[in-house]
């Protein structure tokens, strides 16, 4: 589905990803986990054409610098961690929005834009929240109404850059539980970068590990994230460390 | 299934368009000369045919044919392009508080407008139109120049870098302005009531020229609702939902750019109206720029109207420069607008 070879990414003369190369195929959910500023949003950027790059990123075969914008949309949708709101939109507004690659022209059929509207709308459980305003939801609302804007947006590969930042253990959970069940659906796939490496533990089918720019290891999700690795590039005994927190939940 | 997100309300609009026409007739039979609303129909009618009226309503026809009307249609026209322009503008920025003067367009039309005024400028052919001339491409010349810096320092032509280099251009052309106003003093007092907004010799082929070109500006932007919707969630969100930015953001701004140009170069700098003018429509009809660009032209009419029949009847026989009735309103009104927004 997607294949990313010799990928570079320069800011000036700083190198955020180095000479990167890896593939996603249906139905594999990737984690892109590593220590801050080893390049994991910086990979998501570049797939979604949003920083220059050198290399060649290839979604089913075509490349992707040379896919216009909507084609490109109606493959991949991107959910970022934050949202920063000015207007008072309506939920359904932002959600509609989504199905913007998928009309052709003024005259468009909206049959098939409001089946998408309705199914991501009560995917995410905002069905109840639909005239509501953007400005007046709480944070895991606001990203659940984002959520639904990219399921109507019906891309086959969704990225996610931390979707669970700043958000209560609930809503981390609600929201890992929803894309595990779009994922359910044929031919489609995620790539997501999270630093909870529990979850991408329990929720990734292959993980690429990342330091300085440059990959650690890359492979399925246990292989990856083995001791060894995590170790090496987080510089601390991760294994003992997650042991011992859940070790204070176990004592009571 | 209802879209209840992008529902088209004709009816109103219909009481948009309505309230439009009344206050334009208002603003036809008010001033220092009082037309009764009975006799406007006479004349017009007279006009159309041509023929000459009955001698009681002469006074009438020449003053409702040759200077209200005209001028009333250019005030609405310049209103309904300026609110366009500032709601195209505030939803593209993803900034309340943008509109044509945040980008540095107004600053460099005005520019324009005074070097054309101040060294009487003309153009062959069109001997009247050198002032309107001079503003549209000043204002097209400033657009060039402001992405041309931006996409040099920020290659993505992101809004921030666009307002960052809009504001400092407009510094740039103010100070320009002053040098130019200072070797042609003898001009001095056309050139400050210039730039403090007139609509007072409008006549029949201003309407024209600024219906044309909101026509055409205007379509265009419409035919951009679902972008600029995109826009004013954010420019990334816009990116991956499939918009082409880039293109976009280059068409509106030069739309944008038109609009402004061509009503600078007819009334001088009026502020406020494109600032203004959409904050308080959005707090009706909501931030869709559907429902939202066709509200605020017809309200950025309306208002202009109003504003330019206070400067003409308040101090009768004497008249305000519509700009500064403008600023008065806008800024007590933009005031109120954010401290309620604050408080919020």
């Amino acid at each position: 589905m997607l294949e990313v070879e010799h990928l570079s990414v320069k800011y000036d003369s700083f190198v955020a990803v180095r000479d990167l190369s890896f593939a996603v195929t249906e139905r594999q959910w990737l984690m892109i986990v590593g220590p801050n500023g080893a390049g994991k949003s910086t990979i998501l950027n570049a797939i979604s054409q949003g920083v220059p790059y050198t290399g060649t990123i290839r979604f089913d075969k075509a490349d992707l610098k040379k896919t216009d914008a909507r084609t490109r949309a109606r493959a991949i949708g991107a959910l970022a961690q934050n949202h920063y709101v000015s207007y008072a939109f309506s939920v359904e507004e932002i959600v509609r929005l989504g199905r913007y690659a998928h009309r052709s022209g003024l005259f468009s059929s909206h049959e098939e834009d409001d089946a998408a509207v309705e199914e991501a709308l009560e995917m995410t459980g905002m069905t109840g929240l639909r005239r509501q305003s953007l400005l007046t939801l709480s944070g895991g609302e606001l990203q659940r109404a984002f959520l639904a804007q990219v399921f109507a947006q019906s891309p086959r590969l969704l990225l996610l850059d931390e979707p669970t930042n700043h958000l209560d253990l609930v809503y981390q959970k609600q929201v890992f539980a929803l894309i595990a069940e779009w994922l359910k659906t044929p031919g489609r796939a995620v790539i997501s970068v999270v630093h909870d490496l529990s979850l991408a533990k329990a929720y990734g089918t292959n993980a690429l590990l990342l330091h300085h720019g440059c990959k650690v290891a890359y492979g399925e999700t246990g292989a990856v994230m083995c001791p060894r690795h995590l170790n090496e590039v987080y510089g601390m005994d991760v294994a003992e460390w997650m042991q011992t927190m859940l070790g204070q939940w176990k004592d009571g | 299934m209802k879209r209840g997100g992008e529902r088209f309300y004709g009816w109103i609009y219909a009481v948009f368009a309505l309230v439009t026409l009344c206050v334009f007739f208002a603003c036809i039979c008010l001033g220092s000369v009082w037309v009764p609303l009975k006799d406007i129909g006479r004349v017009i009618l007279d006009a159309v045919r041509s023929i000459p009226s009955a001698p009681e309503y002469s006074l009438a026809r020449s003053v409702m044919i040759t200077v209200r009307i005209p001028r009333v249609l250019c005030v609405a026209l310049v209103g309904a392009s300026l609110a366009l322009a500032g709601a195209a503008m505030q939803g593209l920025l993803k900034n309340p508080l943008a509109d044509g003067s945040t980008i540095g367009v107004s600053s460099g039309a005005s520019l324009g407008a005074v070097i054309a005024i101040a060294f009487d400028i003309t153009f062959p052919g069109l001997p009247f139109a050198g002032t309107m001339i001079m503003a549209i491409l000043f204002a097209l010349f400033s657009l060039l120049l402001i992405l041309g810096l931006a996409y040099r320092l920020d290659c993505s032509l992101s809004t921030n870098t666009i307002i960052l280099i809009g504001v400092i251009f407009s510094m740039f052309a103010s100070s320009i302005m002053s040098i130019v106003i200072t070797f042609a003093s003898d001009r001095l007092r056309s050139i400050t009531f210039w730039t403090m907004g007139s609509l007072q010799g409008s006549n029949y082929r201003n309407a024209a020229v600024l219906g044309a070109t909101l026509a055409v500006c205007g379509t265009v932007l419409f035919l951009h609702a679902r972008e600029l919707n995109a826009f004013a969630v954010g420019e990334d969100n816009a990116r991956q939902i499939g918009v082409n930015v880039r293109r976009v953001r280059l068409t509106v701004l030069i739309m944008v750019s038109c609009l402004i140009g061509v009503c600078v170069s007819i009334g001088g700098t009026i502020s406020f109206v494109g600032l203004v003018t959409p904050h308080m429509v959005r707090m009706i009809v909501g931030p869709n720029h559907k429902r939202l660009l066709p509200a605020s032209l017809f309200s950025g009419a309306v208002f202009l109207m109003l504003a330019d029949l206070v400067a003409r009847t308040i101090l009768i026989p004497r008249e305000l420069p519509i700009g500064v009735v403008t600023s008065i309103i806008g800024a007590v009104v933009f005031v109120y607008i954010y401290y309620r927004s604050r408080r919020r």
